[in-house]
Protein backbone atom coordinates (compact mmCIF):
# COMPACT_ATOMS: atom_id res chain seq x y z
CA UNK A 1 0.00 0.00 0.00
CA UNK A 2 1.25 3.63 -1.33
CA UNK A 3 1.57 6.24 1.55
CA UNK A 4 2.45 9.11 -0.50
CA UNK A 5 1.71 11.92 2.19
CA UNK A 6 3.57 10.07 5.72
CA UNK A 7 6.09 8.53 3.03
CA UNK A 8 9.12 10.87 4.54
CA UNK A 9 7.78 11.24 8.37
CA UNK A 10 8.42 8.96 11.28
CA UNK A 11 7.00 10.71 14.30
CA UNK A 12 9.30 11.29 17.32
CA UNK A 13 12.05 11.82 14.87
CA UNK A 14 13.26 15.38 12.60
CA UNK A 15 11.63 16.22 9.38
CA UNK A 16 13.72 15.65 6.51
CA UNK A 17 16.18 18.65 5.82
CA UNK A 18 16.15 20.63 2.01
CA UNK A 19 18.57 17.96 1.43
CA UNK A 20 17.20 14.70 2.50
CA UNK A 21 13.94 16.24 1.19
CA UNK A 22 15.53 16.38 -2.22
CA UNK A 23 17.11 12.82 -2.02
CA UNK A 24 13.52 11.17 -1.63
CA UNK A 25 12.50 12.85 -4.79
CA UNK A 26 11.19 16.15 -3.25
CA UNK A 27 11.29 19.38 -5.51
CA UNK A 28 11.01 17.06 -8.55
CA UNK A 29 7.43 17.71 -8.99
CA UNK A 30 7.96 21.55 -9.19
CA UNK A 31 10.62 21.06 -12.13
CA UNK A 32 8.18 19.37 -13.38
CA UNK A 33 5.67 21.90 -12.97
CA UNK A 34 7.79 24.47 -14.00
CA UNK A 35 8.01 23.07 -17.24
CA UNK A 36 4.47 22.99 -17.86
CA UNK A 37 1.85 25.60 -18.86
CA UNK A 38 -0.15 26.19 -15.59
CA UNK A 39 -3.84 25.50 -17.26
CA UNK A 40 -1.54 21.77 -17.40
CA UNK A 41 -1.06 21.58 -13.77
CA UNK A 42 -4.72 22.64 -13.13
CA UNK A 43 -5.96 19.94 -15.56
CA UNK A 44 -3.77 16.94 -14.16
CA UNK A 45 -5.38 17.99 -10.40
CA UNK A 46 -8.94 18.18 -12.30
CA UNK A 47 -8.33 14.70 -13.62
CA UNK A 48 -6.96 13.50 -10.42
CA UNK A 49 -10.49 14.02 -8.58
CA UNK A 50 -8.72 15.90 -5.55
CA UNK A 51 -11.16 16.78 -3.08
CA UNK A 52 -10.46 19.55 -0.55
CA UNK A 53 -9.12 18.08 2.94
CA UNK A 54 -10.25 20.56 5.04
CA UNK A 55 -13.50 19.12 6.16
CA UNK A 56 -15.75 20.21 3.20
CA UNK A 57 -14.58 18.23 0.39
CA UNK A 58 -14.83 20.48 -2.61
CA UNK A 59 -13.08 19.48 -5.63
CA UNK A 60 -9.58 21.65 -5.70
CA UNK A 61 -9.17 22.65 -9.21
CA UNK A 62 -12.69 23.26 -10.33
CA UNK A 63 -12.01 25.72 -6.65
CA UNK A 64 -8.76 26.96 -8.64
CA UNK A 65 -10.76 27.35 -12.26
CA UNK A 66 -12.44 30.57 -11.12
CA UNK A 67 -9.42 32.71 -10.34
CA UNK A 68 -8.40 34.68 -13.09
CA UNK A 69 -5.63 34.15 -15.74
CA UNK A 70 -3.96 35.93 -18.29
CA UNK A 71 -2.40 38.89 -18.35
CA UNK A 72 -5.27 41.25 -17.44
CA UNK A 73 -6.00 39.47 -13.90
CA UNK A 74 -5.36 41.67 -10.90
CA UNK A 75 -2.55 41.26 -9.19
CA UNK A 76 -0.70 39.83 -6.95
CA UNK A 77 -2.83 37.19 -6.28
CA UNK A 78 -2.84 34.73 -3.34
CA UNK A 79 -2.60 31.55 -2.31
CA UNK A 80 -3.10 30.54 1.46
CA UNK A 81 -2.53 27.69 2.98
CA UNK A 82 -5.29 27.23 5.73
CA UNK A 83 -2.96 25.77 8.45
CA UNK A 84 -5.57 26.78 11.21
CA UNK A 85 -6.13 22.98 12.38
CA UNK A 86 -8.55 23.68 15.21
CA UNK A 87 -11.72 21.63 14.24
CA UNK A 88 -12.36 19.59 17.94
CA UNK A 89 -11.18 16.02 17.22
CA UNK A 90 -8.83 16.73 14.85
CA UNK A 91 -4.80 16.39 14.53
CA UNK A 92 -4.14 15.29 10.81
CA UNK A 93 -2.50 18.50 9.50
CA UNK A 94 -0.17 18.69 12.88
CA UNK A 95 1.41 15.55 11.50
CA UNK A 96 2.10 17.36 8.10
CA UNK A 97 3.43 20.66 9.31
CA UNK A 98 5.47 19.14 11.59
CA UNK A 99 6.91 15.77 9.81
CA UNK A 100 7.82 17.13 6.29
CA UNK A 101 7.72 20.55 5.96
CA UNK A 102 9.22 20.64 2.73
CA UNK A 103 6.74 18.32 1.05
CA UNK A 104 4.01 21.27 2.25
CA UNK A 105 5.87 24.17 1.08
CA UNK A 106 6.57 22.18 -2.13
CA UNK A 107 2.79 22.06 -2.60
CA UNK A 108 1.94 25.58 -1.95
CA UNK A 109 4.78 26.29 -4.72
CA UNK A 110 3.24 23.80 -7.14
CA UNK A 111 -0.53 25.16 -6.45
CA UNK A 112 0.86 28.80 -6.52
CA UNK A 113 2.26 28.28 -9.71
CA UNK A 114 -1.03 26.23 -11.02
CA UNK A 115 -3.06 29.78 -10.75
CA UNK A 116 -0.30 31.94 -11.05
CA UNK A 117 -0.26 33.39 -7.59
CA UNK A 118 2.11 35.93 -6.55
CA UNK A 119 1.96 35.51 -2.79
CA UNK A 120 1.31 32.76 -0.14
CA UNK A 121 0.99 33.23 2.97
CA UNK A 122 0.82 30.01 5.43
CA UNK A 123 -1.76 30.89 8.09
CA UNK A 124 -0.77 28.58 10.78
CA UNK A 125 -2.73 28.01 14.71
CA UNK A 126 -0.43 29.79 17.44
CA UNK A 127 -1.00 26.24 19.58
CA UNK A 128 1.12 24.45 17.00
CA UNK A 129 4.93 25.65 18.44
CA UNK A 130 6.91 23.09 16.98
CA UNK A 131 5.27 23.56 13.22
CA UNK A 132 5.72 27.02 13.71
CA UNK A 133 9.60 26.65 14.09
CA UNK A 134 10.17 23.99 11.71
CA UNK A 135 8.04 25.68 8.73
CA UNK A 136 10.03 28.83 9.19
CA UNK A 137 12.77 27.23 8.83
CA UNK A 138 11.79 25.13 5.31
CA UNK A 139 10.62 28.32 4.04
CA UNK A 140 14.16 30.36 5.16
CA UNK A 141 16.13 26.86 3.91
CA UNK A 142 13.55 26.87 0.14
CA UNK A 143 14.23 30.83 0.15
CA UNK A 144 17.99 29.74 -0.01
CA UNK A 145 18.19 26.82 -2.77
CA UNK A 146 16.40 29.43 -5.12
CA UNK A 147 13.09 27.80 -5.04
CA UNK A 148 11.02 30.69 -3.12
CA UNK A 149 12.29 34.54 -4.82
CA UNK A 150 12.59 35.43 -7.96
CA UNK A 151 13.01 33.45 -11.14
CA UNK A 152 11.91 30.30 -9.40
CA UNK A 153 14.46 27.64 -10.65
CA UNK A 154 15.73 30.19 -13.71
CA UNK A 155 11.91 30.22 -14.82
CA UNK A 156 10.36 33.46 -14.95
CA UNK A 157 7.50 32.57 -11.67
CA UNK A 158 8.01 34.49 -8.48
CA UNK A 159 6.94 33.24 -5.22
CA UNK A 160 7.17 35.02 -1.95
CA UNK A 161 6.04 32.95 0.96
CA UNK A 162 5.24 34.26 4.79
CA UNK A 163 4.53 32.30 7.67
CA UNK A 164 1.20 34.04 9.68
CA UNK A 165 1.23 32.55 13.10
CA UNK A 166 -2.27 33.28 14.58
CA UNK A 167 -3.62 34.46 18.06
CA UNK A 168 -6.16 32.44 18.18
CA UNK A 169 -10.22 31.57 17.33
CA UNK A 170 -11.68 28.80 15.39
CA UNK A 171 -13.31 31.52 13.39
CA UNK A 172 -10.24 31.83 11.59
CA UNK A 173 -10.37 28.21 10.05
CA UNK A 174 -13.44 29.31 8.03
CA UNK A 175 -11.90 30.79 4.76
CA UNK A 176 -13.27 34.37 4.36
CA UNK A 177 -12.96 34.97 8.23
CA UNK A 178 -9.08 33.46 7.79
CA UNK A 179 -8.93 36.37 5.08
CA UNK A 180 -9.68 38.88 6.95
CA UNK A 181 -7.33 37.52 9.98
CA UNK A 182 -4.89 38.01 7.52
CA UNK A 183 -6.06 41.45 7.20
CA UNK A 184 -5.10 42.31 10.78
CA UNK A 185 -9.08 42.61 11.39
CA UNK A 186 -11.26 40.64 13.25
CA UNK A 187 -12.37 37.47 12.48
CA UNK A 188 -15.67 37.15 10.87
CA UNK A 189 -16.85 35.71 7.94
CA UNK A 190 -17.64 37.67 4.81
CA UNK A 191 -20.30 37.82 2.20
CA UNK A 192 -20.31 35.53 -0.74
CA UNK A 193 -20.11 36.69 -3.55
CA UNK A 194 -17.47 37.90 -3.88
CA UNK A 195 -16.13 34.66 -3.55
CA UNK A 196 -12.17 34.86 -2.43
CA UNK A 197 -10.91 33.60 -6.06
CA UNK A 198 -11.91 36.47 -7.34
CA UNK A 199 -12.40 39.07 -4.34
CA UNK A 200 -10.18 37.74 -1.35
CA UNK A 201 -7.04 39.23 0.24
CA UNK A 202 -6.89 42.60 0.26
CA UNK A 203 -9.73 42.23 -2.36
CA UNK A 204 -7.36 40.19 -4.95
CA UNK A 205 -8.33 36.79 -6.32
CA UNK A 206 -7.33 34.17 -3.55
CA UNK A 207 -7.12 30.50 -3.01
CA UNK A 208 -7.14 28.93 0.17
CA UNK A 209 -6.52 25.56 0.63
CA UNK A 210 -6.00 23.09 3.31
CA UNK A 211 -2.72 21.55 4.52
CA UNK A 212 -3.29 18.16 3.03
CA UNK A 213 -4.84 19.25 0.10
CA UNK A 214 -1.90 21.15 -0.83
CA UNK A 215 0.75 18.01 0.30
CA UNK A 216 -1.23 15.95 -2.26
CA UNK A 217 -0.02 18.26 -5.43
CA UNK A 218 3.26 17.29 -5.63
CA UNK A 219 2.71 13.81 -5.62
CA UNK A 220 -0.50 14.41 -8.36
CA UNK A 221 1.95 16.17 -10.65
CA UNK A 222 4.95 13.48 -10.51
CA UNK A 223 2.26 10.21 -10.90
CA UNK A 224 -0.27 11.88 -12.86
CA UNK A 225 -3.77 11.34 -12.24
CA UNK A 226 -4.42 7.88 -12.90
CA UNK A 227 -1.70 6.15 -10.30
CA UNK A 228 -3.33 9.01 -7.71
CA UNK A 229 -7.00 7.55 -8.83
CA UNK A 230 -5.76 4.16 -8.02
CA UNK A 231 -4.69 4.80 -4.29
CA UNK A 232 -7.76 5.47 -3.56
CA UNK A 233 -11.12 2.10 -2.77
CA UNK A 234 -13.52 5.28 -3.72
CA UNK A 235 -14.16 7.74 -6.89
CA UNK A 236 -12.46 10.27 -4.62
CA UNK A 237 -8.66 9.90 -5.72
CA UNK A 238 -5.73 9.42 -3.21
CA UNK A 239 -5.80 8.19 0.17
CA UNK A 240 -6.58 9.96 3.38
CA UNK A 241 -4.93 10.87 6.58
CA UNK A 242 -7.67 9.05 9.30
CA UNK A 243 -7.63 9.46 12.90
CA UNK A 244 -9.21 7.85 15.70
CA UNK A 245 -9.52 9.38 19.40
CA UNK A 246 -11.71 8.35 22.28
CA UNK A 247 -11.46 5.44 24.47
CA UNK A 248 -10.30 2.60 21.79
CA UNK A 249 -7.47 0.61 22.69
CA UNK A 250 -4.95 2.23 19.93
CA UNK A 251 -5.74 6.04 19.29
CA UNK A 252 -3.39 7.37 16.52
CA UNK A 253 -3.41 8.70 12.77
CA UNK A 254 -3.28 6.37 9.80
CA UNK A 255 -2.86 7.14 6.08
CA UNK A 256 -4.98 5.05 4.48
CA UNK A 257 -6.89 4.34 1.02
CA UNK A 258 -9.76 6.99 0.47
CA UNK A 259 -12.50 4.88 0.96
CA UNK A 260 -11.59 2.77 3.89
CA UNK A 261 -14.50 1.49 5.64
CA UNK A 262 -14.69 3.09 9.36
CA UNK A 263 -14.80 -0.30 10.94
CA UNK A 264 -11.41 -1.37 9.26
CA UNK A 265 -10.21 2.44 10.53
CA UNK A 266 -11.73 1.76 13.77
CA UNK A 267 -10.97 -2.15 14.61
CA UNK A 268 -7.79 -2.64 12.89
CA UNK A 269 -6.35 0.70 13.09
CA UNK A 270 -7.87 2.08 16.25
CA UNK A 271 -7.60 -1.79 17.84
CA UNK A 272 -11.27 -1.72 18.95
CA UNK A 273 -12.95 -0.42 22.21
CA UNK A 274 -11.10 -0.99 25.51
CA UNK A 275 -11.55 -3.46 27.89
CA UNK A 276 -14.72 -2.59 29.65
CA UNK A 277 -16.27 -0.08 27.20
CA UNK A 278 -18.77 -0.72 24.38
CA UNK A 279 -19.29 1.26 21.38
CA UNK A 280 -22.20 3.49 21.06
CA UNK A 281 -21.72 6.17 18.11
CA UNK A 282 -19.15 7.85 16.62
CA UNK A 283 -18.62 11.71 14.89
CA UNK A 284 -16.65 10.35 11.46
CA UNK A 285 -15.04 13.67 10.80
CA UNK A 286 -14.62 16.33 13.99
CA UNK A 287 -17.13 17.78 16.04
CA UNK A 288 -19.48 19.89 13.26
CA UNK A 289 -20.39 15.96 12.02
CA UNK A 290 -23.36 14.05 12.54
CA UNK A 291 -23.30 11.03 14.95
CA UNK A 292 -23.30 7.39 13.20
CA UNK A 293 -23.59 4.13 15.03
CA UNK A 294 -22.99 0.44 14.78
CA UNK A 295 -25.24 0.24 11.84
CA UNK A 296 -23.30 2.45 9.72
CA UNK A 297 -19.48 0.99 9.87
CA UNK A 298 -19.17 -0.46 6.98
CA UNK A 299 -19.59 2.63 4.88
CA UNK A 300 -16.21 3.51 3.61
CA UNK A 301 -14.90 7.11 4.66
CA UNK A 302 -15.10 9.07 1.61
CA UNK A 303 -17.22 12.19 1.01
CA UNK A 304 -20.44 10.35 -0.76
CA UNK A 305 -20.30 7.52 0.87
CA UNK A 306 -21.04 9.13 3.76
CA UNK A 307 -24.20 11.01 3.11
CA UNK A 308 -25.88 7.46 3.01
CA UNK A 309 -25.63 7.52 7.17
CA UNK A 310 -26.65 11.56 6.76
CA UNK A 311 -23.08 12.50 8.20
CA UNK A 312 -19.85 13.98 6.32
CA UNK A 313 -16.26 12.71 6.54
CA UNK A 314 -15.23 16.19 7.64
CA UNK A 315 -11.81 16.04 8.41
CA UNK A 316 -11.47 12.35 8.72
CA UNK A 317 -10.47 12.08 12.16
CA UNK A 318 -13.36 10.36 14.57
CA UNK A 319 -14.46 10.81 17.89
CA UNK A 320 -15.61 7.78 19.59
CA UNK A 321 -17.85 7.61 22.10
CA UNK A 322 -18.46 5.07 24.33
CA UNK A 323 -21.30 3.59 26.85
CA UNK A 324 -19.80 4.77 30.14
CA UNK A 325 -19.88 8.71 28.61
CA UNK A 326 -23.08 10.53 28.49
CA UNK A 327 -24.61 11.38 25.31
CA UNK A 328 -25.87 14.78 26.42
CA UNK A 329 -23.22 15.67 28.55
CA UNK A 330 -20.38 15.19 24.99
CA UNK A 331 -23.25 17.33 23.16
CA UNK A 332 -22.80 19.90 26.01
CA UNK A 333 -19.17 20.10 25.66
CA UNK A 334 -19.97 20.27 22.03
CA UNK A 335 -22.21 23.20 22.24
CA UNK A 336 -20.66 24.96 24.91
CA UNK A 337 -16.98 24.80 22.33
CA UNK A 338 -19.48 26.17 19.31
CA UNK A 339 -20.75 28.72 21.46
CA UNK A 340 -17.97 30.07 22.53
CA UNK A 341 -16.66 30.21 19.32
CA UNK A 342 -18.84 31.77 17.66
CA UNK A 343 -17.64 35.34 16.34
CA UNK A 344 -21.14 37.07 16.97
CA UNK A 345 -21.27 38.19 13.48
CA UNK A 346 -24.67 36.89 13.31
CA UNK A 347 -27.45 36.86 15.40
CA UNK A 348 -28.83 33.14 15.09
CA UNK A 349 -25.44 31.48 15.64
CA UNK A 350 -24.74 33.57 18.67
CA UNK A 351 -27.86 33.65 20.26
CA UNK A 352 -29.44 30.13 19.27
CA UNK A 353 -26.22 28.40 19.94
CA UNK A 354 -25.75 30.36 23.74
CA UNK A 355 -29.37 29.27 23.97
CA UNK A 356 -28.57 25.64 22.97
CA UNK A 357 -25.48 25.58 25.30
CA UNK A 358 -28.02 26.48 28.32
CA UNK A 359 -30.58 23.77 27.82
CA UNK A 360 -27.97 21.17 27.80
CA UNK A 361 -26.54 22.87 31.17
CA UNK A 362 -30.00 22.23 32.79
CA UNK A 363 -30.73 19.02 31.34
CA UNK A 364 -27.41 17.43 32.85
CA UNK A 365 -28.02 18.92 36.44
CA UNK A 366 -31.53 17.61 36.31
CA UNK A 367 -33.14 21.09 35.09
CA UNK A 368 -34.70 19.30 31.89
CA UNK A 369 -38.09 20.25 30.73
CA UNK A 370 -40.26 17.63 28.39
CA UNK A 371 -40.70 20.69 26.29
CA UNK A 372 -36.75 20.99 25.29
CA UNK A 373 -36.82 17.80 22.88
CA UNK A 374 -38.80 20.20 20.63
CA UNK A 375 -36.65 23.20 21.39
CA UNK A 376 -33.49 21.65 20.70
CA UNK A 377 -34.96 20.17 17.93
CA UNK A 378 -35.94 23.39 16.35
CA UNK A 379 -33.01 25.01 16.62
CA UNK A 380 -31.06 22.48 14.57
CA UNK A 381 -33.58 23.69 11.85
CA UNK A 382 -33.39 27.36 12.45
CA UNK A 383 -29.30 27.21 12.89
CA UNK A 384 -29.32 25.42 9.35
CA UNK A 385 -27.85 25.81 6.31
CA UNK A 386 -29.22 28.70 4.86
CA UNK A 387 -30.10 30.77 8.32
CA UNK A 388 -26.63 32.36 9.03
CA UNK A 389 -23.68 33.81 7.41
CA UNK A 390 -20.78 30.71 7.49
CA UNK A 391 -21.29 27.57 7.86
CA UNK A 392 -20.04 27.62 11.97
CA UNK A 393 -24.02 27.12 13.26
CA UNK A 394 -25.06 24.53 10.76
CA UNK A 395 -22.09 22.86 11.56
CA UNK A 396 -23.00 22.78 15.50
CA UNK A 397 -26.08 21.48 14.59
CA UNK A 398 -25.49 18.32 12.86
CA UNK A 399 -24.08 16.26 15.86
CA UNK A 400 -26.76 17.71 17.75
CA UNK A 401 -29.50 16.82 15.47
CA UNK A 402 -28.09 12.95 14.84
CA UNK A 403 -27.61 13.30 18.52
CA UNK A 404 -31.30 13.57 19.14
CA UNK A 405 -32.19 11.07 16.70
CA UNK A 406 -29.66 8.39 17.78
CA UNK A 407 -30.04 9.22 22.07
CA UNK A 408 -33.49 10.30 22.35
CA UNK A 409 -34.14 7.60 24.83
CA UNK A 410 -31.23 9.10 27.06
CA UNK A 411 -32.28 12.67 26.39
CA UNK A 412 -35.63 11.09 28.06
CA UNK A 413 -34.34 9.80 31.04
CA UNK A 414 -32.32 12.83 31.97
CA UNK A 415 -35.80 14.87 31.57
CA UNK A 416 -37.71 11.71 33.65
CA UNK A 417 -35.20 11.28 36.29
CA UNK A 418 -33.97 15.06 36.75
CA UNK A 419 -30.79 14.13 36.72
CA UNK A 420 -27.97 12.55 34.43
CA UNK A 421 -27.86 8.96 34.38
CA UNK A 422 -23.72 9.15 34.51
CA UNK A 423 -22.94 11.36 37.16
CA UNK A 424 -23.49 8.45 40.07
CA UNK A 425 -21.61 6.47 37.82
CA UNK B 1 5.94 53.73 23.79
CA UNK B 2 7.47 50.79 21.90
CA UNK B 3 10.98 49.71 23.01
CA UNK B 4 13.76 49.24 20.24
CA UNK B 5 13.39 46.06 20.02
CA UNK B 6 9.68 45.80 20.04
CA UNK B 7 9.75 48.42 16.71
CA UNK B 8 12.26 46.28 15.26
CA UNK B 9 10.61 42.80 15.51
CA UNK B 10 7.01 44.15 14.27
CA UNK B 11 8.99 46.18 11.28
CA UNK B 12 10.36 42.71 10.65
CA UNK B 13 7.03 41.21 10.32
CA UNK B 14 5.40 44.18 8.44
CA UNK B 15 7.50 43.39 5.66
CA UNK B 16 5.21 40.10 4.58
CA UNK B 17 2.31 42.52 4.22
CA UNK B 18 1.12 45.02 1.79
CA UNK B 19 -0.19 47.78 4.41
CA UNK B 20 0.67 48.25 8.14
CA UNK B 21 -2.48 47.33 9.74
CA UNK B 22 -2.78 43.86 8.59
CA UNK B 23 0.76 43.27 11.25
CA UNK B 24 -1.72 44.44 13.97
CA UNK B 25 -2.22 41.21 15.09
CA UNK B 26 1.10 40.33 15.24
CA UNK B 27 2.74 43.42 16.90
CA UNK B 28 -0.18 42.84 19.62
CA UNK B 29 1.57 39.45 20.07
CA UNK B 30 5.49 40.80 20.17
CA UNK B 31 4.59 43.29 22.75
CA UNK B 32 2.60 40.81 25.06
CA UNK B 33 5.81 38.65 24.02
CA UNK B 34 7.72 41.50 26.05
CA UNK B 35 5.60 42.30 28.83
CA UNK B 36 3.88 39.93 29.38
CA UNK B 37 0.14 40.87 28.80
CA UNK B 38 -1.28 43.77 26.73
CA UNK B 39 -2.06 46.57 28.93
CA UNK B 40 -3.58 49.86 27.81
CA UNK B 41 -0.36 51.24 26.93
CA UNK B 42 0.13 48.84 25.07
CA UNK B 43 -2.82 49.49 22.87
CA UNK B 44 -1.57 53.09 22.93
CA UNK B 45 1.77 51.98 21.62
CA UNK B 46 1.08 49.83 18.96
CA UNK B 47 -1.94 51.91 17.43
CA UNK B 48 0.27 55.00 17.49
CA UNK B 49 3.14 53.07 15.70
CA UNK B 50 0.90 51.15 13.07
CA UNK B 51 -1.44 54.58 12.59
CA UNK B 52 -4.18 52.85 13.71
CA UNK B 53 -7.06 53.99 16.42
CA UNK B 54 -6.59 52.37 19.87
CA UNK B 55 -10.34 51.07 19.82
CA UNK B 56 -10.36 50.26 16.62
CA UNK B 57 -7.05 48.24 17.67
CA UNK B 58 -8.71 47.52 20.70
CA UNK B 59 -11.54 45.92 18.98
CA UNK B 60 -9.04 43.38 17.31
CA UNK B 61 -7.05 42.69 20.58
CA UNK B 62 -10.45 41.04 22.30
CA UNK B 63 -11.51 39.02 19.60
CA UNK B 64 -8.42 36.95 19.59
CA UNK B 65 -7.81 34.65 22.66
CA UNK B 66 -4.24 34.39 22.74
CA UNK B 67 -4.10 38.14 23.19
CA UNK B 68 -4.11 38.42 26.92
CA UNK B 69 -5.77 41.83 27.81
CA UNK B 70 -5.13 40.97 31.49
CA UNK B 71 -1.98 40.29 33.14
CA UNK B 72 -1.20 36.78 33.90
CA UNK B 73 0.97 34.65 35.79
CA UNK B 74 4.66 33.77 34.95
CA UNK B 75 3.63 31.07 33.29
CA UNK B 76 0.12 29.78 31.71
CA UNK B 77 -1.69 26.50 31.49
CA UNK B 78 -4.19 25.77 29.25
CA UNK B 79 -6.39 22.87 29.52
CA UNK B 80 -7.40 21.45 26.56
CA UNK B 81 -11.43 21.19 26.83
CA UNK B 82 -12.46 19.95 23.87
CA UNK B 83 -14.48 16.81 22.73
CA UNK B 84 -11.61 13.98 22.97
CA UNK B 85 -10.13 15.59 25.99
CA UNK B 86 -13.51 15.96 27.84
CA UNK B 87 -13.99 12.14 27.00
CA UNK B 88 -10.74 11.21 28.57
CA UNK B 89 -11.35 13.00 32.09
CA UNK B 90 -10.88 16.61 31.17
CA UNK B 91 -13.11 17.25 34.81
CA UNK B 92 -11.49 15.69 36.76
CA UNK B 93 -7.72 17.43 35.45
CA UNK B 94 -9.42 20.65 35.84
CA UNK B 95 -10.81 19.64 39.18
CA UNK B 96 -7.05 18.29 40.21
CA UNK B 97 -5.73 21.54 39.26
CA UNK B 98 -7.82 23.94 40.80
CA UNK B 99 -7.56 21.72 44.17
CA UNK B 100 -3.39 21.73 43.57
CA UNK B 101 -3.11 25.78 42.61
CA UNK B 102 -5.88 26.64 45.09
CA UNK B 103 -7.52 28.18 42.09
CA UNK B 104 -10.69 28.14 39.05
CA UNK B 105 -9.71 28.68 35.36
CA UNK B 106 -9.37 32.33 34.50
CA UNK B 107 -7.74 33.26 38.06
CA UNK B 108 -4.56 33.43 38.56
CA UNK B 109 -2.27 32.08 41.89
CA UNK B 110 -1.42 34.47 44.54
CA UNK B 111 1.89 34.03 44.59
CA UNK B 112 1.36 35.34 40.79
CA UNK B 113 3.20 31.95 39.17
CA UNK B 114 0.47 30.17 37.19
CA UNK B 115 -3.07 31.53 35.51
CA UNK B 116 -5.38 28.92 34.80
CA UNK B 117 -6.87 28.83 31.12
CA UNK B 118 -9.56 26.21 29.55
CA UNK B 119 -8.42 25.84 25.76
CA UNK B 120 -9.96 24.61 22.60
CA UNK B 121 -8.56 21.20 21.12
CA UNK B 122 -4.88 21.34 21.14
CA UNK B 123 -4.69 19.04 18.27
CA UNK B 124 -3.14 16.28 20.30
CA UNK B 125 -6.13 14.11 20.81
CA UNK B 126 -4.55 10.87 19.95
CA UNK B 127 -2.66 11.53 23.35
CA UNK B 128 -5.59 13.14 25.23
CA UNK B 129 -6.37 14.44 27.80
CA UNK B 130 -3.45 17.38 27.28
CA UNK B 131 -2.57 20.64 28.63
CA UNK B 132 -0.18 23.28 27.42
CA UNK B 133 2.12 25.25 29.68
CA UNK B 134 3.74 28.13 28.19
CA UNK B 135 4.81 27.10 24.81
CA UNK B 136 5.37 23.21 26.05
CA UNK B 137 2.69 20.43 25.17
CA UNK B 138 1.31 18.21 27.77
CA UNK B 139 -0.03 15.24 26.79
CA UNK B 140 -1.66 11.44 28.17
CA UNK B 141 -2.01 13.44 31.62
CA UNK B 142 -3.42 11.94 34.75
CA UNK B 143 -3.50 13.96 38.07
CA UNK B 144 0.08 12.21 38.79
CA UNK B 145 1.55 13.40 35.64
CA UNK B 146 -0.04 16.51 36.60
CA UNK B 147 1.77 16.92 40.13
CA UNK B 148 5.09 16.44 38.46
CA UNK B 149 4.80 18.75 35.43
CA UNK B 150 3.73 21.24 38.49
CA UNK B 151 6.34 20.53 40.40
CA UNK B 152 9.05 20.34 37.42
CA UNK B 153 7.88 24.63 37.32
CA UNK B 154 8.51 24.96 40.69
CA UNK B 155 11.97 23.32 41.17
CA UNK B 156 12.96 25.23 38.02
CA UNK B 157 12.16 28.30 39.92
CA UNK B 158 13.81 27.33 42.59
CA UNK B 159 17.37 26.32 40.50
CA UNK B 160 17.14 30.26 39.55
CA UNK B 161 16.29 31.78 42.75
CA UNK B 162 19.31 29.87 44.38
CA UNK B 163 21.31 31.12 40.78
CA UNK B 164 20.32 35.16 41.85
CA UNK B 165 21.36 34.30 45.68
CA UNK B 166 24.62 33.06 44.45
CA UNK B 167 25.37 36.11 42.20
CA UNK B 168 24.12 38.83 44.79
Amino acid sequence: METPLTHNISPGREPPNLAQYEKAGGYAALRKALSMPPAEVQAAVKESNLRGRGGAGFPTAQKWSFVPMGDDAPRPKYLVCNADEMEPGTFKDRMLLEGDPHQLIEGIIVSAYAIQADVAYVFLRWAYKLAARRMEGAIAEAYRHGYLGKNILGSAYNLEMHLHVSAGRYMCGEETALLNALEGKRANPRAKPPYPQVSGLWGKPTIVNNVETLCNIPHIVNHGAEWFKSLSRSDDGGTKLYGVSGRVKNPGLWELPMGTSMREILEEHAGGMCDGYQFRGLLPGGASTDFVTAEHLDLAMDFDSMKKADSRLGTGTMIVLDDKTCPVGMLLNLEHFFAQESCGWCTPCWSGLSWIEQILQDMEEGRGRASDLELLESHTRLLGPGHTFCALAPGAAEPLQSGLKYFHDDFERHIHEKRCPWSQM
Amino acid sequence: MLSEQERREIEAHARHYPNNRAVCIEALKIVQQHRGWVSNEGIADVAEALQMKPAELESVATFYNMIFRKPVGKHVILLCDSVSCWIMGYERLRQHLGDRLGIRPGQTTADGRFTLLPNVCLGACDHAPVMMVDEAHYQDLDPARIDEILASYQQEEEKSTDGNAAHS
